[in-house]
């Protein structure tokens, strides 16, 4: 075969012709190639298209709620009553609240947890804390909630002497150990990737090891492990089911840590499966305030991440 | 307060939220496991279940969720695998329709998951018509484990040295058959961990799955009826908890699930070690 081409090659005497018939044989398509680069182009865009899909959807069934109650009385409302009232005032509070629990109890004992691994446990100890810090991220959230209901809600009932314990206060433990595994990840990796030449100058002025890790090193990685928080928060504010077995799902706005709420992630799992008409539409529009929450979120990521890629 | 009891707090603090976190952990698993795993044996798993009674096994959910992993990874895998080899092999880094792309991949790692159980009911669900069914569940999971597969492989893809790539080219092989005989099989450890921890999602995922798939709890037996997975059985017995065996099953299905998990991070620990130890 190749001989045969050669010599047809060879058999073009004039300079120009050859040029002409090389030119031709680049030009040939190769047909398997160009076939596999669109399909693959094609399936990349299978993403762009199902976030096309899931907005469109959402924003096209949820509109007509938020236009049925008003944009202000449908987020300020205190009154979820279909189908004549969808107010979602106290679902925004009760996910507000119990991921903001979770942070302040979970992503102190995350961080701590971060500088444990990374800089003072010994090698040996530390390969056996990960692992069981990656299983607890594996842990599927029905089992989390399930271990709520049957210590975490009994304990809340006994301690505080009060009538059922299914209340933000369980929901927000729950919470804060389901967000530990994501920000001690996230926050690990970022005090690792401090340059060791901190560490080394901090400590050869004489600098305690405790004092370089919060004056040096932390302050270093500080901008990892926001993205960390953050992701963990998204989590917290994203989690469904783990939150519907422990916090008692009273659409009603909580006064206190010690009543029973409804979030929003909650609202909409409750009702959907028998929810119709302008009844369903304003759980999309709980949905579009949700992806709202969960957008806003992305964009503080998006902005750490920047800002991390800079220094 | 001088600095050295200062450092000696600090440290007590560092070892002592340390401690809380495994110790929750430990605690969770053996309260589980040791009211679990008396009552889970090769009957509790492999018979039937039945509202009413003692002898009510899992096998029915197991068969559901094995049934969901499989039509998950089988729709998502590829899609993935082939949206990487376009952002690794193909695209240009810095081009727009990258960008857009990556966007795009973000964002759906983002969303919460009962978002994507609102979308899979109203779109494969009611709009295709598919039904509260294995499938509607399966479509709607694939789109929610997208992210994971295509990082993941994306990453597994980036490792595999530009020198293949040019000895490949050098001894004249073109780009698919330079991707299919030496990059997919020099990326294949990285592929396998993403397949496992889709795996694991899958298996945990439960909010999407019975806005999706429903709560039937027959044996499935096309991906066209409805099926009840582990996690959602789960959530509907710890709902009715009022007899001694309800409890019982509701703690030896909690036991399977962890076991499963367990499994799962054993096998990516095994895969990510081979790994390591591939020279390059």
């Amino acid at each position: 075969m190749t001989d045969i081409i050669d010599t047809q090659l060879a058999n073009l005497s004039n300079k120009k012709e050859l040029s002409q018939e090389l030119k031709r044989r680049a030009m040939r398509t190769d047909y398997l190639g160009t076939f596999f680069k669109y399909l693959f182009f094609l399936s990349a865009f299978i993403g762009v298209l199902s976030v096309a899909t899931i907005g469109y959807f959402l924003f096209y069934e949820g509109i007509p709620a938020i236009k049925h109650a008003g944009l202000i009385e449908f987020l300020s409302g205190r009154e979820w009553l279909p189908p004549a009232l969808y107010g979602i005032a106290s679902m925004i509070v009760a996910s507000l609240v119990s991921s903001l629990g979770a942070v302040i109890i979970g992503v102190p004992i995350a961080i701590l947890c971060a500088v444990f691994l990374a800089e003072i446990a010994p090698k040996w100890l530390a390969n056996l804390v990960r692992p069981a810090i990656e299983l607890l991220a594996g842990i599927p959230s029905v089992v989390y909630g399930f271990f709520g209901l049957v210590i975490i809600v009994p304990a809340i009932q006994t301690l505080f002497n009060i009538p059922a314990g299914s209340t933000l206060l369980a929901a927000i433990i729950v919470l804060s150990v389901m967000i530990l595994p994501t920000v001690i990840t996230i926050a690990e990796t970022s005090i690792r990737a401090v340059p060791s030449t901190y560490k080394e100058g901090a400590l050869a002025l004489g600098a305690s090891q405790v004092y370089t890790i919060f004056k040096v090193i932390l302050p270093a990685a500080r901008s990892g492990i926001l993205a960390g928080i953050v992701l963990g928060v998204a989590r917290a504010v994203g989690e469904t089911m783990a939150i519907i077995m422990v916090m008692g799902n009273a659409p009603a706005m909580p006064n206190s840590l010690l009543e029973s709420a409804r979030s929003l992630t909650a609202n909409i799992a409750l009702e959907m499966s028998y929810a119709t008409g302008m009844h369903a539409s304003s759980l999309y529009a709980t949905g579009i305030v949700l992806l709202i929450f969960v957008m806003l979120l992305n964009a503080c990521l998006l902005y750490l991440n920047r800002q991390r890629a800079y220094s | 307060m001088n600095q050295a009891i200062k450092d000696k707090f600090a440290l007590t603090a560092i070892w002592t939220c340390a401690l809380i976190t495994i110790l929750f952990l430990v605690w969770m698993l053996w309260h589980i496991l040791s009211n679990g795993l008396s009552y889970v044996s090769w009957e509790f798993v492999t018979s039937s279940y039945s509202a009413i009674g003692k002898a009510s096994g899992i096998w029915s959910m197991i068969v559901s969720t094995i049934y969901m992993v499989v039509l998950s990874i089988s729709i998502a895998a590829p899609l993935g695998i082939m949206t990487a080899l376009f952002l690794t092999e193909y695209a240009k880094p810095s081009s727009n329709s990258v960008k857009v792309i990556r966007f795009c991949t973000e964002s759906l790692a983002g969303i919460p998951s009962i978002i994507y159980g609102l979308f899979g009911m109203t779109f494969f669900v009611v709009t295709l018509g598919l039904g509260f069914s294995i499938l509607s569940g399966a479509l709607t999971l694939s789109i929610l484990i997208l992210p994971v597969i295509i990082r993941t492989t994306e990453e597994a893809l980036l490792a595999v040295p530009q020198a293949y790539r040019e000895a490949a080219y050098g001894l004249g092989a073109s780009k698919i058959y330079t991707i299919w005989r030496v990059i997919l099989p020099s990326a294949m450890p990285g592929i396998i961990t993403a397949v496992i921890l889709s795996t694991g999602r899958i298996i945990g995922e439960s909010a999407p799955v019975f806005l999706t798939a429903g709560m039937v709890t027959r044996i499935p037996e096309s991906v066209f009826d409805s099926g009840r997975t582990l996690t959602v059985h789960l959530y509907k017995l710890t709902q009715e908890l009022f007899t001694i065996h309800e409890w019982n099953q509701a703690y030896a299905t909690a036991t399977v699930l962890i076991m499963l998990v367990l499994a799962i991070n054993v096998i990516t620990k095994i895969i990510g070690k081979q790994l390591n130890k591939a020279n390059y």
